[in-house]
Order: structure tokens, then C-alpha cells, then sequence
């Protein structure tokens, strides 16, 4: 009697942990977030998602926002820019990170524009090649897949392969707008997923060329110039290198209370002269109008 | 009246338990059967923008210019799935083969755990092995370009599809029964003889069961392929031409792929076509399996 209790109570307690366990999944967010704090000046939550490429950015900005304000809580995932968008569009976040303007399909959706920093791009080969300078008719004949041998532009005789971004990619939209204008890449290349995918395959593939958000190229490659301008900061704040796009935050409307702070904290010149440089970026507010 | 209430608990008792039983087996078949449900209705979702033919039979994939012709990553993983399967099967089997009926029982000892551990190697370490070591070499022996393609994706395929050929087809010659094996060696046939007139047919069944079910494992591989195989959305046309197979490319385009789009929606599709190649490999198996026994 007493054993067959036991044994029952323990049947039970097997049956709740389990089921505990299985429905632990939902709903535990909820809960988390919907804890609030004494209030000070500001307070609320901030969520943002998208572009990958500005989280390196956004999480110092987050770190140093929710020291200044104790009672804001800030989220930032990633996910990819159309998922940002897609996500501020639903009302989901309330803030979506995007590399990319808005594509035809979001135009109704009210998002406001908010320019947080110049993303840089370059482009780069293989250290096996001998070309170190490209027009941007050469880069564009390489992409669009009408120059297939280094000798076409000046160096040896050895095939181009061009490894890039999927056709989902914020950085291959960004090229196809401020390089190609419209033409199409051709399909003949290698596709990675991510900047340092890209990054290793042109390392290790003789005559590879591809391009990477510029905070990501390093020694194992062989950065290109561009009609005779090497690349740097400083050359296309003085609008001679033109390879670059934007890193947006876009909100649903235009943004209030702690969203609106976090944006005005993201373009403060407090921030962008402090980190904006050292991650590889350039402020907006330098640029040239 | 004591017993009687022992008894009447244990009832009781009996009968939770096997309710917990039906609510496990029931959420299993909920959970497969709302999986099938939701990647069939995001998939199918996209003919409403994309005709059918367009999709199945056209290789231009250009989703930003309204272009959905998936052919080619169709063709990339079934090329790729055949290649692996052309290079991974005689390993296989042999290996099987001696495994059963030549290796002695004490490397057959070694040997059973170190085919089992080819499992427990995540795919992204054979992506990684592929494309640092294998890609190399390729491009070195083969004077080819780039190196990515299908013929580097096949054999680390291969490779990752052994342990299932090897331990299905091992079990189905283990089960050839022993007086057919004693009577062929009676009848004065070798040994060899005796294994490929008679053992290894007897055990077709087996072997095909395991070379279906290998065949599902090399199709459904994302990681790893993902790596190796260059992701050009181009036809297969040679052994080291890079292209796409239907995983990759969902799992390349998927991160910045606006969720209902007509986009988003074809990649469910994919998703879906490889879930209808998997049933349809598993409807093979139940028959050959049934077969055997008939």
C-alpha cells in the first residue's frame, strides 16, 4: 500500500518533470522581459535585430547605453538584414539593422531611415596576383563575368575565380548598387555565407578575387586599389573611394523614448569618434554631404 | 477489501501510464506530421508566384530578378548523392564483406567500434578536413582552378556515408543463413566463390536497404557540402565544376531571406522536395525490406 504510493507520487513526479521540461521552451522569455525596473529617466526595452555586419558595433553601443541608463534594457540579435527589416516591419523589433537600403517590398511599411555609419567595402585577391590596381570598368567586366583571365587586365595568365556573397547578401546588394549599377554578377563563381568564408577561400585559391567589408581584410590576402586610390578612411571621406554603403537602423514610424535615445547614442560623436574608427568604420557625420 | 484497493490502484496506475505512453507516441507523430505541414504550406506557397515548371525545370536562379529555376540545385544534389554513392558502395560493401566473413574475430573486435566512430565526427569537421586538406590536393593533382565541386563533395559524402553502408550490409550477410554458405563450400566452390555467387546475393536485400538509406544520408548532408561544394547556382557539368546542391543553397540564402516571400517561400520548397525524396527513399526501404521476408 504505502510501496504502490511511492510509487505512484513518483509516476506523477516523472510525468510533471517531463512535462515541464517539454513546455520549459515557451514562454520563459515573456517572463524575463516583462520585469520592470524602478523607474530614473528613461526606461523600456529596445530590441533590434538584423545585419550581422553592424553587431561588432552595436554591442559596445549597448554595453555603454545600459551603463548610462540603468532602466533600459537593450537587445540586439543578429540574423541578417532582411530579417531586420522584415522583423521592424511586423512590429516584432523596434529596431531592424540593415547594410541595405529599403528593397521595393518594405516601401509601405512607414520604416524611417536612420544612418548610422559608413560600412566600407574592398575588394581582394589571392597574394599569388600580380595586379594590384583595377579600374572600376575592370572590376566591373571581373564581376559581371566578361574578363575571366588575370592577363586581360595586366597580370599573368591564369583564370579569375571569383568567390562572393549569396544573392540574400546585404554586402553583394551594396556592390551590385555602387559598382555594377544595375548589370548582373555572373553565376559563375563560388558563393560563401559570411565576410571571413570569403575572406579564407580567395586565401587559399590561386587567382581568386571577391570582397569583404573592409574591417575584415587582412595579411592573408591582397587588398586592390581602385582606379589608381588605395583604400582608406580618410579616401573616402574625401569622396575619391567610392565602394561603400550604409549601416541603417530602421524604426517603425518615427522613434520615441529609449529607442530614441539608443539611435541618438548610436550617431553621438561621443560614440562614433570613439568606436565607430576603431572597429573599422566611418562615422557618418564626417562624410561629406 | 485491502487487496481489493491494491488491486483497483495498480489498475489505476496501469492505466496512466499507458496514457503517457499514447501522449509521447502522439506528440512524436504531432510534431513530424506539423513539420511535414508547415514546410508544405510555406512551399507550396510559392506557385502562387512561381509556376511549377519554372521551378522544377529551369536552372536560372536569380530570385531578385524574378528568376525561381531550382533545376540546378536539384541536379547538384542528386549528381553529388549518385557520385558518393558510386565511390562509397564497393568500399563498403568489401569492407562489410570482410568484416563479416574474412576479418578473424578480434580485429572484427577493433574494427566494429572505429566504423561507429566515423558517426560520432561532426559534418563540419568533415567540411573543414575537405576543404583545407582535400581541396588542395585536388586543385594540385587535377590541375583544376578552384578545387570546390562535386568530386571533392562525393568523397567526403562517401566517406560520411560508410558507417551506414558498412553496419546495415554487415548485418544482412550476418544474417545469411549458415547452411547455404556450408553447402556451397560442399559443392566444392572457393570461399570467394562462395561470397559473391552466394552470400552476397542472398543478402541484396540488406545491402540495398543499406545503400538507400545512405543515399538519404548523403542527400539530406548540409554542412559539410555547404563547404566544399563552391555554391555556384550553375548546372553540374563535370566532375570539377563548383555548384549548388538544394541544402546548401537553403542554408547560404536562408539567414537574409525575407520569411513569406516569394524568396523565402522557394527555399521551403526546396526544403520540401528533399523531405518528399527522403519519404519516397523510406517507401523504397519498407519494400525492399518487406521483400526479404516474403
Amino acid at each position: 500500500m504505502l510501496f504502490s504510493g511511492k510509487k505512484k507520487l513518483l509516476a506523477v513526479l516523472g510525468t510533471m518533470v517531463v512535462s515541464t521540461m517539454l513546455f520549459a521552451g515557451c514562454g520563459g522569455n515573456d517572463k524575463a522581459a516583462s520585469t520592470d525596473k524602478a523607474a530614473t529617466d528613461l526606461k523600456g526595452k529596445v530590441s533590434a535585430s538584423g545585419s550581422t555586419a553592424l553587431l561588432p558595433l552595436l554591442k559596445p553601443a549597448q554595453e555603454a547605453f545600459e551603463k548610462e541608463h540603468k532602466d533600459v534594457t537593450v537587445n540586439i540579435a543578429g540574423g541578417g538584414s532582411f530579417t531586420g527589416m522584415n522583423q521592424v516591419g511586423e512590429g516584432a523589433v523596434d529596431i531592424g539593422n540593415s547594410d541595405v537600403f529599403l528593397p521595393n517590398e518594405y516601401k509601405d511599411k512607414g520604416l524611417v531611415d536612420h544612418k548610422v555609419v559608413v560600412e566600407p567595402f574592398v575588394f581582394i585577391t589571392n597574394k599569388d596576383n600580380k595586379v594590384s590596381n583595377l579600374s572600376t570598368e575592370q572590376i566591373v567586366g571581373i564581376l559581371t563575368g566578361k574578363i575571366t583571365n588575370w592577363k586581360e587586365v595586366g597580370g599573368e595568365d591564369k583564370a579569375i575565380t571569383l568567390i562572393h556573397r549569396a544573392k540574400s547578401s546585404g554586402s553583394r546588394a551594396t556592390i551590385a548598387d555602387v559598382v555594377l549599377k544595375g548589370q548582373q554578377f555572373t553565376d559563375n563563381a563560388s558563393i560563401q555565407d559570411s565576410n571571413g568564408a570569403v575572406l579564407k577561400g580567395v586565401a587559399t585559391t590561386p587567382g581568386a578575387i571577391g570582397y569583404v567589408d573592409a574591417p575584415y581584410a587582412d595579411k592573408s590576402v591582397k587588398v586592390l586599389d581602385m582606379d589608381g586610390v588605395k583604400y582608406s578612411a580618410q579616401a573616402i571621406i574625401d569622396g575619391k573611394y567610392h565602394v561603400y554603403g550604409y549601416g541603417h537602423m530602421y524604426t517603425k514610424g518615427e522613434p520615441k523614448g529609449a529607442v530614441k535615445a539608443f539611435i541618438d547614442y548610436v550617431m553621438s560623436d561621443a560614440f562614433q569618434n570613439e568606436y565607430v574608427e576603431k572597429l573599422g568604420f566611418i562615422p557618418v557625420s564626417k562624410m561629406k554631404k | 477489501m485491502e487487496k481489493d484497493f491494491i488491486h483497483q490502484r495498480k489498475i489505476i496506475y496501469d492505466r496512466y501510464v499507458r496514457y503517457l505512453f499514447i501522449a509521447c507516441a502522439a506528440l512524436m507523430t504531432i510534431i513530424i506530421f506539423s513539420i511535414i505541414f508547415f514546410v508544405g504550406k510555406q512551399g507550396l506557397m510559392t506557385f502562387t508566384d512561381v509556376s511549377p515548371i519554372e521551378f522544377f525545370f529551369t536552372d536560372k536562379w536569380n530570385p531578385l530578378a524574378h528568376k525561381y529555376g531550382a533545376l540546378s540545385f536539384i541536379a547538384g544534389s542528386v549528381v553529388v548523392t549518385i557520385t558518393a554513392i558510386i565511390i562509397g558502395t564497393p568500399l563498403g560493401l568489401l569492407g562489410a564483406v570482410f568484416m563479416s566473413k574474412i576479418a578473424p574475430k578480434r580485429l572484427r573486435n577493433i574494427m566494429r567500434p572505429a566504423v561507429d566512430l566515423y558517426v560520432a565526427i561532426p559534418s563540419v569537421v568533415y567540411g573543414y578536413i575537405g576543404l583545407t586538406v582535400l581541396v588542395p590536393i585536388i586543385r594540385s593533382v587535377f590541375y583544376v582552378n578552384m578545387g570546390y565541386g562535386v568530386l571533392v563533395t562525393s568523397i567526403i559524402l562517401a566517406v560520411m556515408i560508410l558507417p551506414t553502408i558498412i553496419s546495415i550490409s554487415e548485418d544482412a550477410l550476418n544474417g545469411v543463413p549458415k547452411p547455404l554458405e556450408e553447402a556451397s563450400l560442399a559443392l566444392g566452390a572457393t570461399y570467394w566463390q562462395t561470397i559473391y555467387k552466394v552470400i552476397v546475393p542472398s543478402a541484396a536485400p540488406g545491402i540495398l536497404t543499406a545503400i538507400v538509406l545512405a543515399m538519404a544520408r548523403a542527400i539530406g548532408e548540409t554542412m559539410a557540402v555547404q563547404m566544399v561544394i563552391g555554391n555556384t547556382p550553375l548546372m553540374p557539368k563535370g566532375l570539377f565544376t563548383p555548384t549548388s546542391t538544394l541544402t546548401s543553397n537553403i542554408v547560404i540564402e536562408m539567414g537574409n531571406t525575407p520569411f513569406g516571400s516569394a524568396w523565402g517561400n522557394s527555399l521551403f520548397l526546396m526544403a520540401l522536395v528533399l523531405l518528399i525524396i527522403s519519404l519516397l527513399m523510406i517507401l523504397a526501404i519498407r519494400r525492399i525490406g518487406s521483400r526479404r521476408y516474403s
